[in-house]
């Protein structure tokens, strides 16, 4: 195929880059300002979809248990937030960190806390595999739940309220069009980082253990190494996507742990197509979407997903954009 | 006095370990020998206990109220698995946890459509309402202690069923080796459906006897299946005697850490943190039993196959 002939594929990209590039100004001149919120919510999502499809499309790992690092790089940013106001610290032993709404902070932080907590879970976790990882990534995610659940100072049940956005340098984040387009740039990197990485060695290697791990081994490779990095790297992912998810809606809640959260991401992985990078941002958009404005019509709006679920389980299992890539291929 | 609460906090975790019991045994019964991960079943429970519900607030019999849920739950068991299940069991268990979170979201919005978003609250049925001093001075809910008679009279009998009759026989054959059974002759779809029958009536006689002790409410299935899960990789998939051991076990703790762990951290702490720590563990505490049992022995205390 000629190279510089621009596939359907590439089209589609393109497409769908322009059309979010564009949102914003389209939003506002038609004063469909709502939108611009919506679209962030996507983006955030998309984001924790493709940390996920990081682990379950190229290293087979399929964990139920997603919303355990979202939800823990919210609170990091609401409880950082939460000491910013008292001007009090967030830790004070063996060192002090003083809360602040610095976003290049908070945000960081985030990431790295969902990062070591997904290596505590996957070091665990990791130490089986099928539905065996499954039900244990699901089981320590509600663990996670019910822990922020009993942080009273932080609000138990009830969540806690951020005072304002993150600062982000000169960057007015309470702008909601600077705040998609800070989530979008997000998302792009992530996914141009996420792009290099499954190609690189590193990322063979990890494709080598989702097809046969034991070669993998017999070859030298510490299997259970790999695995356990690549599950860190997805959980910052994730941790920073729920950075995001706080300051897009100023609020943290155990609610954004709970399990169904889990499913949701999982089920944008799989609508989009799992394995393709760029294809969870696609299901990410079609699930929110579907979301909106089904729930304009009807407040029963599962009784449909989860039959579309089923079905798209059931007959097209290779998700949107992963059908769309497969018939490219057949054609080319 | 001390003894006597712990001899109560006791009976009550192994009441709820019972319950964790009914549920493990049908999803391992149904992993082990299908090989299927199946979500729903929460929501077989939730049926069950919906079920018992209404016919129990409509005549006011609760007896009448399990003669309807055991069949209803299991007869939509068995609708759920011919036009659904089905055709997942030779797919990978990724398609198996969507296609059954499908389901739980079917569910969770059908039963809050038919049944409304409030949780009904039921009494204890009047012949169970009492008392019993089984131990001198500490006086029993009945009816608790019958949910653990009944739970010990399923165990009896599952391990009756497995080791002593011909289907018992074909559920352990299928178990090792579907192929060669399914060649011998045996209607293997039709065993398949029938032991997902059972798995669903014992789901719905856990639901049926929850029904009076918690609220019986939308998504209450998923909150005991995710417990179920911490039962079955404790004990190990597909091991019916893992799932007697884990259930009790993860009773016991559940039960007893919410019961003294406060108590026992503000020994050694001021009673402010003493409180926080001990509300974080309470409820931690079943998850840590599981990863340190991971850590010791990843395929679960008591594994079906070597």
């Amino acid at each position: 195929m000629n190279r510089f002939q621009p596939t359907l594929k590439a089209c589609i990209l393109m497409a769908a880059l322009v059309f979010l590039i564009g949102l914003p100004p389209v939003a506002s001149a038609l004063e469909a300002t709502f939108y611009i919120g919506l679209f962030s919510r996507i983006l955030i999502y998309a984001l924790a979809a493709v940390s996920l499809d990081l682990i379950l499309g190229y290293g087979g790992m399929v964990s139920f248990g997603h919303a355990a690092f979202f939800g823990a790089g919210a609170y990091v940013v609401g409880i950082f937030a939460f000491h910013g106001i008292e001007g009090s610290a967030v830790i004070s032993w063996p060192f002090v960190i003083m809360g602040t709404d610095n976003a290049l902070i908070s945000w960081a932080v985030a990431a790295a806390a969902s990062a070591g907590l997904a290596f505590v879970i996957g070091a665990i976790s990791l130490r089986t595999s099928g539905v065996y990882f499954i039900m244990i990534t699901l089981a320590f995610a509600q663990m996670m739940y019910f822990f922020f659940t009993s942080l009273e100072l932080y609000g138990g049940d009830d969540g806690l309220s951020l005072f304002t956005r993150n600062r982000l340098g000169h960057l007015d984040l309470s702008n909601d069009a600077a705040f998609y387009y800070t989530c979008l740039g997000l998302l792009i990197g992530f996914l141009l980082f996420t792009r290099r990485l499954v190609n690189s060695r590193f990322g063979m290697v990890i494709r080598g253990c989702k097809e046969n791990e034991r070669r993998m081994g017999a070859l030298g490779f510490p299997t259970y190494r790999y695995k356990l990095i690549c599950f860190v790297i997805a959980g910052a992912g994730a941790g920073l996507a729920g950075a995001l998810m706080a300051n897009q809606t100023e609020f943290v809640s155990p609610s954004l742990l709970h399990w169904t959260v889990s499913g949701d991401i999982l089920v944008m992985v799989v609508l989009g197509g799992v394995g393709t990078i760029v294809g969870p941002v696609f299901g990410a958009i079609v699930l929110l979407l579907l979301e909106e404005f089904i729930s304009r019509y009807t407040e029963h709006w599962m009784l449909f997903l989860g039959p579309i679920l089923i079905f798209v389980v059931l007959f097209a299992r290779r998700g949107l954009y992963g059908s769309f890539v497969e018939r490219i291929g057949n054609n080319g | 006095m001390y003894l006597l609460l712990f001899c109560q906090q006791f009976l009550n975790g192994l009441q709820f370990g019972v319950m964790l019991f009914l549920m493990a045994s049908g999803l391992t019964l149904i992993f082990g020998i299908m090989d299927l991960i199946n979500l729903a079943h929460g929501s077989l429970f939730m049926v069950g206990a919906y079920l018992c519900a209404t016919v129990f607030q409509q005549t006011g019999s609760f007896m009448l109220g399990l003669l309807v849920a055991l069949p209803g739950t299991a007869l939509v068991g068995i609708v759920v698995e011919i036009f659904t299940l089905r055709t997942l069991y030779a797919r990978d268990h990724l398609d198996q946890v969507l296609a059954t979170f499908g389901l739980i979201l079917f569910f969770n919005e059908l039963t809050k459509i038919i049944w409304g978003p409030r949780a009904l609250f039921l009494d204890v049925p009047e012949a169970l309402s009492g008392t019993i001093e089984i131990i001198p001075g500490a006086p029993y809910p009945t009816f608790r202690l019958a949910i653990i008679i009944v739970g010990i009279i399923v165990a009896i009998f599952l391990y009756f069923l497995i080791t002593r009759t011909r289907l018992g026989m074909l559920i352990r054959a299928s178990a090792t080796n579907r192929e060669i059974v399914g060649a011998l002759g045996v209607n293997v779809k039709l065993l398949y459906t029938l032991i997902f029958g059972l798995g669903a009536l014992l789901a719905g006689l856990a639901g049926a006897m929850a029904g009076p002790l918690f609220a019986v409410e939308v998504g209450m299935g998923e909150d005991i299946l995710i417990l179920t899960f911490v039962v079955i990789v404790i004990g190990g998939i597909g091991s019916i005697r893992g799932a007697l051991v884990g259930a009790i076990l993860v009773g016991l703790i559940d039960t007893l850490g919410r019961a003294f762990l406060p108590a026992l951290f503000k020994l050694f702490l001021d009673p402010a943190t003493a409180d926080g720590v001990g509300a974080s563990l309470d409820s931690m505490a079943i998850y840590i039993l599981m990863a340190l049992v991971l850590a010791w022995k990843p395929r679960g205390l008591l594994p079906a196959h070597e």
